[in-house]
């Protein structure tokens, strides 16, 4: 099996605005590990996804997947290449025309030329790894948040991709199925070989199956490193965030002026629209 | 003074920017190769904006095809022409009154569904995770509506001419008493295939090609929030409303000005 890292996020700079997300973000991805990216909310997660899937275009820096610099890819390429990725979006994103049987079954649709049996059987094979079978005929707002969570990761799983990214799988799961999912992702990963990115803030359960981790803060990796060397990392602003403690060198709160001073501000009403 | 001098200079390349953003967009939904795949889609985007656009449609033709023999009838009478009414009201449907009316009806109808629709789908990532499937949404979600747009606006038209020149009849023969040989007669002698039927099917065909454009447009490229949705839906009604009057007025230039 290949060595080298199947995704390689170099020198990444991406800002919104006026607002600076990333300066400068270096990751290495490798092949057939789960490699979990954390980091507190608004530190731009989601965005690093979208940047690896080659939604959004960076400022400056590269990523490229198995040796493709994405974001230099013509559409058609940046397309096919995009066959061989899952993503499991934060909202399910499930097709709403579509039920839950056509949702899982529309990438094996559009990619193969399978016939209907035997995507039947994939479909059902799919759906009861996630406990959900039974909810086939349903239509996607007839759906629980988490019950959609878990049949966009059916259908994200559909056609045995290489490379999987999650983005905040565990959001919304009640404690049974937040363990079946936990231990899901991690057997779709020792059974098929495949390279996973998970983005979450949930600490405890990612950790339970990342292999590697980078935390983000502050638009750069301020911490890297196996599951065990974190939880032992003496950095402040990384125990804070490895333990959950409230205070400590990561504010909590939005920048904002004194709090005194803004209540104070009251009938400066200017800023009140 | 300076600084409206600069939110005029913005405001321009902003426009200059989305005009290039929705030819691109429209480039790269059309260009492709036709396929079985898009074809089912086509048929089941043709119901949803041709065929359940129908009703409004066919009761507006009827109903404009009433009040201007009625109103024709009235004018008419004075003169004792009242024989041209047949005349009056055909060409007045073919050249000007059913490519107008039913885009407008259009534009109301279909092209407001067509923005919030596509809008929806991209607020709730249904377009993104499409893409991240692998299959690319302007063809598979864009394309189909285009073309159907394209096709079903022209097919309206026909039946909003038929329908409203079929409800001059009913009011001006067989309510108010004209000739039935002289509403059909002068009509057949009166209208060219050409210069009234084809001229008004290529306005037709232009504002279907205007107002779809821009409804899909809207849709793909508005702002995913609830407030985004519903102002690009309003954008959509008002832009196309706009462009086919202009637009009326000046293809009523090129094609009528000289046959006087």
């Amino acid at each position: 099996m290949n060595d080298s890292p199947l995704v390689v996020v170099e020198g990444l700079r991406f800002s919104r605005g006026d607002r600076d997300i990333f300066r400068g973000v270096d990751l290495t991805i490798p092949r057939g590990k789960i490699t979990a990216i954390m980091g507190p909310s608004g530190s731009g997660k989601t965005t690093l996804l979208k940047l690896i899937g080659g939604q959004l275009a960076p400022d400056a820096g590269r990523v490229t997947i198995d040796g493709h610099d994405v974001h230099a890819l013509s559409r058609k390429k940046l397309f096919a290449l995009r066959r061989r990725m899952g993503m499991l979006f934060q909202s399910g994103a499930l097709f709403s025309d579509l039920s839950v049987f056509e949702n899982v079954a529309f990438p094996l649709r559009v990619h193969t030329d399978l016939p209907d049996a035997m995507i039947r059987d994939v479909v059902l094979m799919k759906l009861e790894a996630v406990g959900l079978r039974g909810a086939r005929e349903l239509m996607p707002a007839e759906l629980s948040g988490g019950m959609a969570r878990r049949v966009a990761l059916a259908r994200a799983l559909a056609l045995d991709p290489e490379l999987i990214l999650y983005d905040e799988p565990f959001v919304g799961q009640d404690p049974i199925s937040m363990g079946v999912l936990v231990q899901l992702i991690r057997r779709v990963n020792d059974a098929l070989g495949l390279t996973a990115v998970v983005v979450s803030h949930d600490i405890k359960e990612t950790l339970s199956i990342a292999d590697y981790v980078y935390v983000i803060a502050d638009g750069k990796v301020m911490a890297h490193g196996t599951p065990e060397s974190l939880n032992v990392d003496q950095d402040p602003r990384v125990s804070q965030f490895m333990h959950g403690e409230p205070d400590g060198p990561v504010p909590f709160h939005y920048p904002a002026d004194d709090f005194y001073l803004d209540m104070l501000n009251a009938g400066n009403a200017g800023e009140m629209r | 003074m300076m600084t409206r001098i600069t939110r005029l200079g913005r405001h321009g390349c902003d426009l200059v920017e989305a005009l290039g953003r929705a030819g691109m967009f429209l480039g790269q939904s059309l260009v492709g190769r036709p396929s079985l795949e898009g074809f089912k889609l086509w048929l089941r985007q043709m119901h949803f904006i041709g065929v359940l656009s129908l009703a409004i449609i066919l009761v507006s033709g009827l109903f404009i095809g009433m009040v201007l023999a009625l109103q024709g009838f009235t004018i008419l009478v004075d003169f004792g022409a009242e024989d041209a009414l047949g005349q009056m009201v055909s060409l007045s449907l073919l050249r000007e009154l059913a490519p107008v009316v039913a885009a407008l009806l259009f534009a109301g109808r279909a092209g407001s569904a067509l923005t919030a629709e596509i809008g929806l789908m991209k607020a709730t990532e249904q377009l993104s995770s499409m893409e991240m499937i692998g299959v690319d949404p302007l063809k598979r979600v864009v394309a189909p509506r285009l073309w159907a747009g394209f096709v079903s606006l022209p097919l309206l038209t026909v039946g909003f001419s038929v329908i409203g020149i079929w409800g001059g009849h009913l009011v001006g023969v067989e309510w108010l008493g004209v000739y039935e040989g002289s509403y059909w007669g002068n009509m057949q002698s009166s209208v060219d295939f050409v210069d009234d039927i084809g001229n008004g099917m290529l306005k037709s065909l232009v504002f279907a090609l205007v107002v779809t454009w821009i409804a899909v447009f809207q849709g793909y490229d508005l702002v995913p929030t609830s407030e985004g949705i519903s102002r690009a839906t309003t954008r959509t009604v008002v832009y196309s409303s706009l462009a086919v009057l202009g637009l009326d007025f000046v293809l009523t230039a090129l094609m009528f000005g000289e046959l006087g």
